[in-house]
């Protein structure tokens, strides 16, 4: 990556000695710099009454911030936090924050507009040219530097004393470890647990919106149920975590019109249950097509076949839903065969 | 700071308050020093000048009101039973993260519009370095001695995309869980150490109970702690360094023309502050930004449709969307390329940011400073590959909006998902193209303007009948503007064969150096730029044409 091998002559000339020296109108070259144009008047510079005028107008800026700022506090102090107005083209909104929100606005906007108009009209406005320094140091510098540095290596001996240099280096790669060790603890290992959901043998499906167990005659051609393990409710300690695995659909689907052989097998008189969470990144599917019987999960549109083993149609996914096995108990409740036969959810390396 | 007109040597007493105070604190920390250098420093002017502005007065606004807002937030998942004022979700469980920005949004006065500022401000913060990344790109300004402060810059941009990720996913609201769930999806993609990765991030299983609390010191104090000293280091440097400027007349490369910090720009940039936070302010007042009480508490298996995370995460969804979902088996194990290669091209793309001002200086070999700044179109394929980069990036933004790109244009979503996927190869390779060729166009304009001087629109008629227009001739101020930029020349390889006829090797890096340098500005690259003969030439004779 030597970027010495290009030669200097290779680049191009400087500007300042291709055009010749700044300021110097060169009759020999029309491309030269003429240097800094003379700096022309404003009317403020010039005639003092439109100065005035410039001031007034920062003066009133500046004023209307001051009121505005006192409406913010009347506005904060008077209007009920639950008042709502309808505001064209807004609609309906919250008549505090638009209160407050315009009078904070001014405020400040008013102070912003009030200096930048100060400094435009009635500041020098005169360009004046800064030089700028090499930032590379001398060779002097430089040279000072790496002389004191070698001084400075050779007093401590670092060098030549090889043991301590090993030791100190070989203790201060270790350190660190500790730091990562302690960050074992920040959660368990993942061992078995994205294999496994509260399903189980003989637990019955439970609809998630009436909280009582399904029947066959509830899950009409059609619809789509979600439903929930038997025994999981809201206010478990770990619902989230439950439901963010156990999470159901269930169709039903003419058993003539399903293509999968396991799949109809693991249904029950065309009642089919499967995993509600997607299999590419995790979101829960929602959208169902009752004559296709596709459904599509709304975050990233990936499309499942409910008819043929929820295999993926369309879009990101890389694998099919999991079944859950489904039969019917003595009492007539639908209710689980097993947990499902392979982890729910987004692929992992462990899966397989 | 009244004390710029001190002249006199300093008599302790009797002098103005002001300046004792200012004795005092130079007697201390030296002040007087640092206000030399810096008080009267010169600022160039140029409208694009104010974009880096905008990214300093939204943090500034951004940490303002997050201070605020951790007065009032409980970073917790702890289940509570909503009892506020907001109706619609009285007796719904949530988490109190939830509830507590329920409490900000109704029940603290003036906590909405803070709220608001703070998002509004965040969203602002991300475009406006985008858009001044974009500026400092086009126009050279990353070249020596530059580049570390393109890399504080790049540093500011990646983490303030999770610094926004991490914030908006605080409310525990179902868009945002939603968001947090399909970080984790990608998470659990990584080879070998997904599932260990998400099991620490998240304390156990998604979404456990502790992720809120662990974002929230990501999001007050881990990455922002580190952005406040890298925006302090880019500033250190941007003073240090000096402003870039345009080329025009008296402007070198060798000083800086513009109007003193005080008290110009103390007005205009101080001024400049509050017109950003007035806006701001303003625009919170009109304009609801993420109202999570119209989606409610998380919950893994809800989910809303049209779920979108802030725009600058768009991309990043744009990629995901839009990836075919391959899935490897083998051995046990599963390669979970569909989402894997997603995660791993979001790197790339984003470091080739990172990586740009390198690979330039490496092609041009040139180790100068470069304090003049380029118009983009005399940098064709620098500009051409800026503008490739941001087709990829906005192709991928669509893709990450597929759905809504869908519904509103009555389009079918299949047939977005396929634009997106083969524009995410084409459109870049063509935008390259067009933009270099405009590049060359302008290039070409310039310099038959510089020739041939500006068309005036007036006809005159000759002795024997014939219209011309007359063209009148350029300032000398615009010739030396409109040549001032530099032009480089293809480098090469040189002879192979030493003066002793000795065979050199020529290595890889060389040749590929060569053909890289050849793109970059060969013949089909730039127009070369009038020479002072041929200018003579032309307007020596016969004046118009």
């Amino acid at each position: 990556m030597s970027s010495q091998d290009i030669p200097e002559e290779n680049l191009p000339a400087e500007q300042d000695n291709a055009h010749g020296g700044v300021g110097v109108v060169d009759e020999k070259n029309p491309f030269a710099d003429p240097g800094l144009p003379p700096h022309e008047h404003r009317v403020q510079d010039i005639d003092e009454r439109a100065a005035k005028r410039s001031e007034r107008a920062v003066a009133f800026l500046f004023t209307v911030s001051m009121l505005a700022t006192i409406g913010f506090i009347a506005a904060y102090v008077t209007i009920p936090a639950d008042k709502s107005i309808f505001v064209f083209p807004l609609g309906h909104i919250s008549a505090l924050n638009f209160a407050l929100g315009l009078t904070l606005g001014a405020a400040l906007f008013c102070i912003g507009a009030g200096a930048v108009h100060w400094a435009r009209t009635l500041m020098s406005d005169v360009e004046v040219a800064d030089d700028r320094h090499a930032i590379e140091a001398s060779p002097e510098v430089r040279e000072k530097v790496f002389s004191d540095f070698r001084q400075g290596a050779k007093e401590s001996a670092i060098g030549r004393r090889k043991l301590i240099r090993t030791t100190l280096f070989g203790a201060l790669t270790l350190v660190p470890l500790s730091g990562v060790v302690l960050l074992r603890d920040l959660g368990p290992l993942p061992e078995d647990k994205l294999r496994h959901t509260l399903w189980a043998k003989g637990k019955l499906l439970v609809n998630m919106n009436t909280n009582e167990p399904l029947r066959p005659s509830d899950v009409a051609v059609g619809s789509l149920t979600f439903a929930k393990p038997e025994s999981l409710e809201e206010h478990d300690e770990d619902f989230q975590n439950e439901i963010a695995k156990s999470a159901l659909m269930i169709v039903r689907i003419q058993p003539g019109n399903i293509k999968d052989k396991r799949e109809l097998e693991w249904s029950h008189e065309g009642i089919v249950a499967y995993s509600k969470i997607c299999t590419h990144v995790g979101c829960p599917i929602s959208l169902y097509e009752q004559q296709t019987h596709h459904v599509l999960c709304p975050c990233h549109q990936s499309t499942f076949d409910l008819s043929d083993g929820a295999r993926v149609i369309f879009g990101p996914a890389g694998h099919a839903l999991p079944q859950l096995r489904i039969g019917v108990n003595d009492e007539g409740y639908l209710e689980a065969l097993g947990d499902f036969e392979e982890p729910v959810g987004p692929a992992f390396w462990e899966r397989g | 700071m009244s004390t710029n007109e001190n002249t006199t040597p300093r008599s302790r007493g009797k002098a103005p308050a002001g300046e004792r105070v200012a004795d005092w604190a130079d007697g201390r920390l030296g002040i007087y020093s640092l206000a030399k250098a810096n008080m009267r420093k010169i600022f160039p002017d140029h409208w694009s000048f104010m974009l880096g502005e905008i990214c300093l007065y939204s943090f500034i606004i951004i940490i303002l009101t997050g201070v605020y807002l951790t007065l009032f937030f409980h970073p917790s998942m702890n289940e509570v039973e909503y009892h506020g004022s907001y109706v619609p979700l009285q007796g719904q469980l949530m988490s109190e993260a939830f509830s507590s920005t329920l409490h900000i949004s109704f029940d603290v006065r003036g906590g909405l519009l803070i709220r608001q500022i703070h998002h509004w401000a965040a969203v602002i913060f991300l475009a406006g370095m985008f858009v001044h990344m974009m500026r400092v790109f086009f126009t050279g300004a990353f070249r020596k001695p530059r580049e570390i402060n393109w890399l504080f810059g790049f540093l500011l941009f990646v983490l303030g995309m999770f610094t926004g990720f991490t914030g908006y996913s605080l409310p525990d609201d179902l868009l945002s869980g939603t968001g947090v769930r399909f970080t984790q999806g990608a998470i659990l993609s990584v080879p070998i150490v997904g599932t260990y990765i998400s099991m620490f991030l998240f304390g156990g299983e998604f979404p456990g109970h502790d992720f809120v609390a662990r974002f929230y010191s990501i999001h007050i104090l881990l990455l922002p702690g580190i952005m406040l000293g890298l925006v302090v280091g880019h500033l250190i440097l941007v003073f240090y360094h000096k402003h870039t400027q345009f080329a025009g007349p008296g402007r070198t490369n060798k000083n800086v023309v513009g109007m003193p910090l005080l008290p110009v720009y103390m007005a205009k940039a101080g001024g400049f502050f509050f017109l950003v936070f007035g806006a701001i302010a303003a625009l919170a007042g009109i304009a609801s930004i993420n109202p999570i009480w119209a989606m409610g508490p998380y919950r893994p298996d809800q989910v809303s449709t049209g779920a979108q995370p802030d725009w600058y995460m768009g991309f990043a969804e744009g990629l995901i969307r839009a990836m075919p979902g391959w899935e490897i088996n083998f051995w046990g194990h599963t390669l979970v390329l569909g989402v894997f290669i997603p995660l791993v091209l979001f790197g790339l793309f984003l470091g080739l940011i990172a990586l740009y001002p390198f690979i330039e200086s490496w092609v041009t070999g040139d180790k100068r400073e470069h304090h003049i700044l380029d118009r983009p179109r005399n940098a064709p394929t620098r500009t051409a590959l800026g503008v490739a980069w941001v087709t990829g990036y906005m192709i991928m933004l669509i893709g990450g909006g597929n759905d809504i790109v869908a519904t509103h244009f009555h389009l079918s979503i299949n047939a977005v998902t396929w634009f997106v996927r083969i524009g995410f190869f084409v459109g870049p390779v063509l935008a390259f193209v067009v933009t270099k060729r405009i590049c060359m166009g302008l290039q070409r304009r310039d310099k038959d303007k510089i020739l041939h001087g500006r068309e005036t629109g007036t006809i005159k008629r000759l002795p024997h009948g014939e219209f011309i227009e007359v063209h009148e001739p350029l300032s000398q101020e615009a010739l030396h503007t409109l040549t001032a930029h530099e032009q480089y020349k293809p480098a090469e390889i040189g002879p192979t064969v030493d003066e002793n006829g000795v065979e050199r090797k020529v290595k890889g890096s060389e040749k590929l150096r060569a053909k890289l340098s050849e793109a970059y500005y060969g013949e089909e690259s730039q127009i070369p730029k009038p020479t002072v003969e041929e200018y003579k030439e032309i307007t020596s004779g016969h004046g118009h044409h």
